[in-house]
């Protein structure tokens, strides 16, 4: 297994030559990306292309009456309008979402949540189909809306699904694991029990590039062209092709460069649809691009769960037991991206990474009028609140018994030698070593000097909070027998082809989203074959090139793919060892593999590299008997088990005891994401992740007004962080590598979004310990921190 | 992308151009200066004109910091960034530089003007809180002259002002008097953000007693208010804690904010008389530092 040393990042000069293989080194896509030379969907143009805008729901719950498109079709610049009636006739008016629930393509009945599609119109440019959306009159016949996911199950509220035959309530799932009863005995015996209501907020991921398509409908071909704005380009095509009816080799799905995703661009939006019946039903290329309200208000958000905690331990600190009991707002739709079997996503990691004797989660899920989604913000399939529960309480336990939040959480640790680990609910978790982690953490934030600078600083009135958060997420989805999106397995394909003269391609099923992914693949690819990153390119975003597989998200590209790519690389080293073998004309098993070349053993200056062999795997002259020419292959990899990366977390804030505002002063990670490919591509993820995490720690929600009016449908209204926000993020890594990985990588997309939201918060309510505060829920305005100084925390919902 | 409606558009090449356009066009046409209030309203097409007049390239005539004895005058077309930089307004109206390193991001303060954010007359505006605390008066001009109106006078209500159809803002003027100074603090939830609240204090002293002080805040009414109350309060005093905490509970009683997502009606006023107290506290302080005798 390698462990790779960090060595500083290579210079421009030679970044194209170093490494070969795993190391720093800058990303490949940059220097397009950075020159304003990337190919988004908004820059494809095609000729004869028109426009597409979408009319939305004003209010969050209302019968659509009647819809009058004349004054809109009459306008010179306008080609189509399209309602839900309209498609109501070929049967397109619903679609399937990835939860097996459906969604309206364009609202036929009613509108269930505020910016729900009811009309798109497509005109000659974007200015014309906006100004033609004001032309349209709908006339509504407003309902009462379920807001309050609290009172969603009430007998009186009204029901948003009646369509669903025989739905009369606005309960969406249950969903429970672990063991209720052995839990309760459990808390029964406990010398202590703490008990938290913690709600994980709405948030929105607001990626920088909202969502958008463009689709070609070539008649005289049949085949249709889509670029969108997908992380999960395969996925779609299959769903396209089951909903649309149209075949599958008929329609190519190209992602090109996606400025950012997070989750919210897994689903298929109505948004993508209608460009598709706009380009069939015109016969010319449509593009829709959503603006930032749209994005905000109408496509996938994430979390909104309310949650009770409850933990069970000794009074000498030992963790015993932890229960949860969760409401979760799905929506108006659900429209979660997640595997079948996984209705709240991995939630079921809640036992973070403590050794305990039983556990117990049991989950209601909700329809209110709000936008579908759920599964979005580099959540990991719902770790977020998992880790977000288990942090939090964990923290409420350290206050009621007075001990370190450190010392407790060591003390509680699965340890070393217990991995793999088979946690109380069933998770196996593959290998780890917390406490070093932990204590790597510690060193750098100089642990006992912060608690003794916080004693003199709370001495002068000063609030000053430390806060510790660990955590362990289960990515790479996944194993074929548990895991499947809508039918689909998720195990991933890799094409992998060195050209004659020993440059290669690999062809990758998943897609960046600005992950880095043609550089990080390029490295895994060169680490096994030893020819340079320079000289592998890398093909992913475009179905009609790369092999089949379900796509970026939930960590899974390194997980899943890069174990595909380290395998198809091996099996063309074996078949470049067999080529080798006859070129040397000495048997296989004399052959030693020095990255990029082999030898013979013993003699050195006896060898032919990984170019020499690919030029004759293609060229003259015989190949050894039963060997095809060419040097490529592909494979399809299903993974052994997910991984499980984990961290340790140090934040230190400080408070105003006049205003309540909080300045986060550091922030010490140390990830350990098992063997680190690019360590600086590692750093980023890790930064970004860390500056989401005080976005949603400290300003991010998606909240409503009673009526359902979305108070967050701006950036104005809806915050995110700046650099002025976060302070220089001060990075650390311990390497445990996954045992059944073939290169032993992690994840390491979502870790920091998921790890940094509770040492924050656990730091503003160390730092608030004087008035004794022992939670508050997020986003900590400073309104919301000046509450819980004065003694009445508010839930945010 | 968001997209306005459509709209006309013409450069005005002198301030009587103009006004001559907005005499011309009546109330469907609107002055764009830095654009950064205006633009965005149109592309969420909560606003629509038929006409816009760009007034930018009266910058030259504009935009400009001319001190006189008892006077400085700023043109409405000086920008956020020009105020900024200003050395004599930082030697003397400190508060300018506080507020203006608070007040949205660079981008933002290199176009939008001084003219443009009182005209705006938004409740939380940073600048109309300033020119409130300094005592300033605007010079507006129209087709059938000029006239001067104090700030107490120019918001008329939330993003209303005492500029009407064919007029326009040339010029605000800020008196200077000896022996005082001034500073803004303000708290926003994120760097670039409207104030949730913010507070500005101008304090004079006479042989250490308050000869005159005002105190302006954003955030907490209809408009910026001035706190006469508070300068009553203030005036004859020698500077205290007390005092500032007495000043600061009559912000507090005075003021008129709303429960919104920037924070809790009780939490602002708690701003209020903070944010009070501690504008007054570094005026005071700024005093001292530079004219120890005062
Ligand atoms: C992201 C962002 C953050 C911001 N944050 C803050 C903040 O924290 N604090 C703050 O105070 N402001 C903030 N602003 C507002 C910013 O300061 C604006 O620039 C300012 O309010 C308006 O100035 P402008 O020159 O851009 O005006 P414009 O948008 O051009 O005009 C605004 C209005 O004034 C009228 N007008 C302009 N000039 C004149 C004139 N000479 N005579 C008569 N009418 C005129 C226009 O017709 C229009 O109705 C923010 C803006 C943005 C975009």
């Amino acid at each position: 297994m390698t462990a790779v040393a960090d060595g500083p990042v290579t210079a421009f000069e030679d970044n194209d030559l170093k490494p070969v293989g795993f190391g720093r080194m800058l990303r490949k896509e940059d220097p397009r990306l950075i020159r304003g030379r990337g190919r988004f969907v908004d820059d494809v143009q095609l000729n004869g292309m028109l426009h597409l805008a979408i009319l939305r729901a004003p209010m969050a719950h209302a019968r659509i009456v009647s819809i009058d498109t004349s004054a809109a079709s009459a306008h010179p610049k306008v080609k189509l309008v399209v309602t839900g009636a309209m498609l109501a006739e070929q049967g397109m008016a619903w679609m399937p979402t990835l939860s097996n629930d459906v969604q309206a393509v364009l609202a036929t009945d009613k509108v269930r949540f505020q910016g729900q599609e009811v009309a798109f119109v497509v005109a000659e440019d974007r200015y014309s189909a906006r100004d033609a959306l004001e032309l349209i009159d709908v006339e509504y016949e407003m309902l009462a809306p379920v807001i309050d996911a609290r009172t969603a199950l009430d007998p009186s509220a009204p029901v948003i699904r009646d369509d669903l035959e025989g739905k009369t309530d606005n309960h969406c799932f249950d969903w429970q694991t672990g063991d209720a009863a052995a839990t309760e005995a459990v808390f029964a015996s406990a010398d202590v029990v703490v008990s938290q209501d913690i709600v994980y907020p709405r948030v929105h991921p607001a990626p920088m590039e909202t969502c958008g398509a463009v689709a070609d409908y070539d008649a005289v071909e049949g085949k249709l062209t889509l670029w969108s704005t997908s992380q999960a380009p395969h996925a779609h095509r299959t769903l396209y092709a089951i909903v649309a009816g149209l075949p599958e080799h008929k329609i190519r799905v190209i992602s090109p460069d996606i400025g950012g995703g997070f989750g919210n661009k897994v689903p298929i939006y109505p948004g993508y649809v209608h460009a598709i019946v706009g380009s069939l039903l015109t016969g010319k290329p449509v593009k829709w691009m959503e603006d930032r309200s749209e994005n905000l208000t109408s496509t996938g958000f994430a979390r909104d769960y309310i949650m009770r905690g409850e933990i069970a331990a000794t009074k000498d600190g030992k963790i015993l037991a932890i229960r949860t009991h969760v409401l979760a707002d799905h929506g108006a739709f659900n429209g979660t991206a997640t595997p079948v079997k996984f209705p709240a996503g991995f939630f079921g990691v809640f036992t973070g990474s403590y050794d305990i004797k039983a556990a117990f989660a049991k989950m209601t899920a909700v329809y209110t009028n709000k936008a579908p989604g759920g599964v979005a913000y580099a959540c990991s399939f719902r770790i977020t609140e998992a880790v977000y529960l288990v942090e939090r309480i964990v923290d409420c336990l350290a206050q009621e018994l007075a001990m370190d939040p450190v010392e407790l959480r060591i003390k509680n640790f699965i340890r070393p030698e217990q991995f793999p680990y088979t946690s109380k609910t069933g998770w196996t978790y593959d290998s780890g070593n917390y406490e070093r982690t932990l204590r790597e953490a510690l060193r750098i934030a100089g642990y006992d000097e912060l608690r003794k600078e916080q004693v003199e600083r709370r001495a002068r009135g000063e609030l000053m909070g430390i806060g510790v958060a660990c955590f362990t997420e289960a990515v790479g989805a996944g194993p074929r027998k548990d895991m499947d999106i809508l039918g689909l397995g998720m195990a991933d394909g890799c094409e992998l082809r060195i050209h004659p003269t020993g440059k290669a391609v690999v062809r990758l099923s998943v897609q960046s989203q600005g992950q880095g992914h043609e550089t990080t693949f390029a490295q895994i690819v060169a680490e096994e074959i030893g020819i340079p990153p320079a000289d592998i390119e890398v093909v992913h975003g475009d179905t009609d090139q790369t092999p089949f597989g379900l796509g970026t998200y939930g960590s899974r590209s390194t997980p899943v793919s890069g174990a595909a790519a380290a395998l198809v690389a091996r099996k063309v080293r074996d078949k470049a060892r067999l080529i080798a073998s006859g070129m040397l004309e000495v048997s296989v098993a004399d052959l030693e593999w020095v990255k990029g070349s082999f030898h013979v053993k013993g003699d050195p200056t006896k060898s032919v590299t990984i170019a020499d062999i690919a030029f004759r795997a293609y060229g003259a002259g015989d190949l050894p008997e039963g060997l095809e020419g060419g040097l490529e292959a592909q494979i399809c990899y299903n993974p052994e088990n997910l991984t499980y990366p984990n961290g340790a977390y140090i934040c230190v804030v400080d408070v105003d005891p006049g205003t309540a505002q909080v300045t986060v002063r550091r922030f010490i990670a140390v990830d350990d994401c098992g063997t680190r490919i690019n360590p600086m591509i590692i750093e980023g993820q890790v930064h970004g992740g860390l500056t989401d995490g005080v976005g949603m720690a400290l300003m991010e929600i998606i909240a409503f007004d009673e009526m359902g009016n979305c108070l967050g449908g701006s950036l104005m209204d809806y915050l995110i962080p700046t650099a002025l926000e976060v302070p220089d993020w001060e990075t650390g890594f311990t390497v445990t590598p996954s045992p059944h990985h073939p290169i032993g990588a992690k994840g390491i997309g979502e870790s920091a979004t998921v790890g940094s939201p509770p040492a924050i918060v656990n730091a503003v309510i160390d730092a608030l310990k004087p008035y004794g505060v022992r939670h508050a829920d997020m986003p900590l305005t400073p309104s919301r921190v000046w509450d819980a100084m004065q003694g009445h925390p508010t839930p945010p919902i | 992308m968001q997209v306005p409606a459509p709209f006309e558009y013409e450069r005005a090449t002198s301030v009587d151009h103009a006004i001559g356009l907005l005499d011309r066009l009546g109330e469907t046409a609107r002055l764009v200066a830095g654009g950064h209030s205006l633009l965005p309203m149109m592309k969420l097409r909560l606003a629509n004109f038929d006409y816009l007049i760009d007034i930018n390239d009266l910058h030259g005539e504009l935009g400009y910091i001319s001190v006189e004895p008892t006077q400085i005058r700023i043109g409405a077309m000086t920008r956020h960034r020009e105020l900024l930089e200003s050395q004599v307004l930082a030697d003397t109206f400190p508060i300018f530089g506080d507020a203006e390193r608070v007040i949205a991001d660079p981008v933002v303060r290199n176009r939008g003007t001084l003219g443009g954010s009182l005209c705006q007359a938004d409740p939380s505006e940073d600048l109309s809180a300033v020119c409130t605390t300094l005592g300033a008066s605007c010079l507006i001009r129209g087709t059938g002259g000029e006239r001067v109106v104090t700030m107490e006078d120019f918001h008329r209500g939330p993003y209303e002002t005492a500029v009407g159809d064919a007029e326009m803002l040339i010029e605000v003027r800020f008196p200077v008097r000896p022996h005082g100074s001034s500073a803004y603090e303000k708290v926003e939830r994120r760097a670039g953000d409207w104030a949730v609240v913010s507070a500005g204090a101008a304090v004079w002293l006479d042989a250490g007693v308050i000869s005159d002080a005002r105190v302006g805040l954003a955030a907490v009414g209809p408009n910026t208010t001035g706190l006469p109350a508070i300068s009553e309060a203030l005036r004859g005093h020698a500077p205290s804690e007390e005092l500032y905490a007495r000043a600061g509970a009559i912000a507090a009683q005075t003021c008129r904010p709303a429960t919104d997502s920037r924070g809790s009606e009780e939490y602002k006023r708690h701003l209020a008389d903070e944010l009070t107290r501690r504008a007054l506290r570094r005026s005071v302080a700024r005093i001292v530092a530079d004219d120890p005798g005062a």
